[in-house]
């Protein structure tokens, strides 16, 4: 009951967000919406049992990306959002057809997807920072140290483009 | 325990946590202004009350009484919201905090701590990410800052945000690593935890806090990264006023001021906490059997404010100590120094639990 009560608010909050993220003109106030859709996004997590992905999610997304956007935003002092002739048409022939696909794909999903028989029920998922890491460290070892060999490869090309102005 | 006792307990533990914060920081700025006089040979505020202890209130007062500007050529809303932000995520960090053991008043039994509830075998339990989610509401905390300066549309304060969205971006990393080598050794996130893996003594008199249990450079990493990331000095260029006039909050006034200035002592009580929570042994500490036994049971709580008052102390000497960094040496500092340092206490001791050192 009272998980169905905050899962209501927070995913009210969190669609209200999104939507708000694409109405608003100045990039900031849409930086800022993207911040509250993940903030949100993490305390659904935190509902579902998933602690460490919910944290992780605050941390990484909101604390370190979004704060790399906004600091971006704010150096470059980035005005109000153009907006092209037509784009109204074209995101009502594109917008459209693609809500109603995703909200059937949505819908699929909800009816079909189940652990062990039964539907998912909220705080059923195993997502305790311990449970995690054995799954990381354990089964998917290999995947998880190929993406930290990708990340690597990352920083790297990262440095060796902010070098190329120097010279 | 029923839902209606859980939430009225809830509830009297979150007045009487905001009423000591919210009096700890207002004394904090008095211990300050005391003691950086005494540094400076000078006798510091004395007027107000015996030894100026009603300076506090009288400060409150002015804040609450002084006209609230607001500039017409401010971003109105995040102008309004950014001291909001800066507040409440100063202070939400202090509902994590474990400050002392399972408290029994009206036979009702729960732990001295926001998040935390008693189990079914007496056992205080508390969110077992607990240290994650106040990295990530400190991680928070940069947008107050951050929006103070940009929406208040004036350069000296832009500069002063920007300097700050950077300066603890980089620390955060080296304020995280530095913890994870406490978790390594407690094998878990969760405070209470940590707290009762470091009851105990060697010998009768040396505590087994993780301080004296091989995280030595841990502890001074986490230190600088907190000061850093408080903003306070040696670290406060984010308001260095002999630059930026006062930084993020030039164009601020009466109380949307204050609220910055009691989010950052709040930063500072909350970090504080943090660090006696994981390197000193939270409210552990040596036993008093000459005390009575209403004493007793307060002795836990005075271990833990003991502790908090060294580190705010700290703050304060080293504030009336060490001149400002440089820009680029701070930058240097906390990617090439800190952060380097960070890991390889990292796997130092990872290395050492993997041999069973310690």
């Amino acid at each position: 009951m009272l998980h169905t009560i905050l899962f209501l608010i927070f995913a009210v909050v969190c669609v209200g967000g999104a939507i708000n993220l694409l109405v608003q003109k100045a990039p900031i106030a849409s930086a800022l919406s993207l911040i509250l859709v993940m903030s949100s996004l993490a305390l659904i997590y935190l509902l579902l049992g998933a602690e460490f992905v919910a944290v992780v999610q605050v941390i990484i997304y909101a604390g370190a990306i979004m704060v790399l956007f906004v600091f971006t935003i704010m150096l470059l002092n980035a005005g109000q959002e153009e907006r092209l002739p037509n784009a109204g048409k074209a995101a009502m022939l594109l917008g459209i057809p693609g809500l109603i696909i995703g909200g059937a794909a949505v819908y699929w999903v909800v009816t079909h997807s189940s652990v062990g028989g039964t539907r998912v029920a909220l705080g059923q998922l195993y997502g305790s920072a311990p449970s995690l890491g054995r799954l990381l460290f354990r089964e998917f070892l290999l995947p998880f140290e190929v993406t930290s060999v990708l990340i690597l490869i990352a920083i790297m090309g990262a440095v060796v483009l902010a070098r190329r102005g120097e010279q | 325990m029923s839902v209606l006792t859980f939430l009225i307990v809830a509830v009297v533990k979150i007045i009487v946590t905001v009423v000591v914060l919210l009096t700890v920081v207002a004394y904090t700025t008095l211990l300050e202004r005391k003691l950086v006089a005494r540094i400076q040979n000078r006798w510091g505020p004395h007027r107000v009350g015996p030894f100026g202890l009603l300076q506090p209130i009288a400060d409150g007062l002015k804040f609450i009484f002084k006209e609230d500007v607001t500039p017409p050529f401010v971003n109105k809303r995040l102008y309004l919201l950014a001291p909001v932000l800066a507040f409440t995520t100063a202070m939400t960090t202090i509902a994590l905090v474990p400050v002392g053991p399972v408290i029994h008043a009206f036979g009702i039994s729960t732990p001295a701590q926001i998040s935390g509830v008693t189990a079914a075998n007496g056992q205080a339990t508390d969110i077992n990410a607990g240290l994650l989610i106040i990295l990530g509401i400190t991680g928070l905390g940069v947008y107050g800052i951050a929006l103070a300066g940009w929406s208040s549309n004036s350069k000296y304060s832009l500069l002063g945000s920007l300097r700050s969205s950077a300066q603890m971006v980089s620390y955060e990393i080296a304020l995280g690593l530095s913890l994870v080598g406490v978790l390594l050794m407690a094998g878990s996130l969760s405070l209470q935890d940590i707290v009762r893996q470091q009851t105990g003594m060697w010998w009768g008199w040396i505590p087994k806090w993780f301080l004296f249990r091989g995280q030595f450079v841990a502890f001074f990493i986490y230190l600088m990264a907190a000061f850093a990331e408080t903003n306070r000095i040696p670290f406060d260029l984010p308001e260095a006023e002999t630059e930026l006039v006062a930084g993020y909050h030039t164009e601020y006034s009466s109380m949307k001021f204050a609220m910055f200035f009691m989010a950052e002592y709040a930063n500072m009580v909350s970090v504080a906490c943090i660090a006696s929570v994981l390197f000193l042994g939270g409210w552990s500490g040596w036993p008093m059997p000459f005390l009575p036994g209403i004493l007793q049971a307060f002795l836990p709580l005075f271990w833990f404010a003991a502790k908090v008052f060294f580190f705010l102390c700290l703050y304060i000497w080293v504030r009336g100590t060490l001149p400002r960094f440089r820009y680029d040496q701070l930058m240097a500092f906390g990617w090439k120094v800190l952060f380097p340092l960070a890991l390889v206490n990292l796997m130092a001791t990872a290395l050492g639990i993997a041999m069973g050192w310690w």
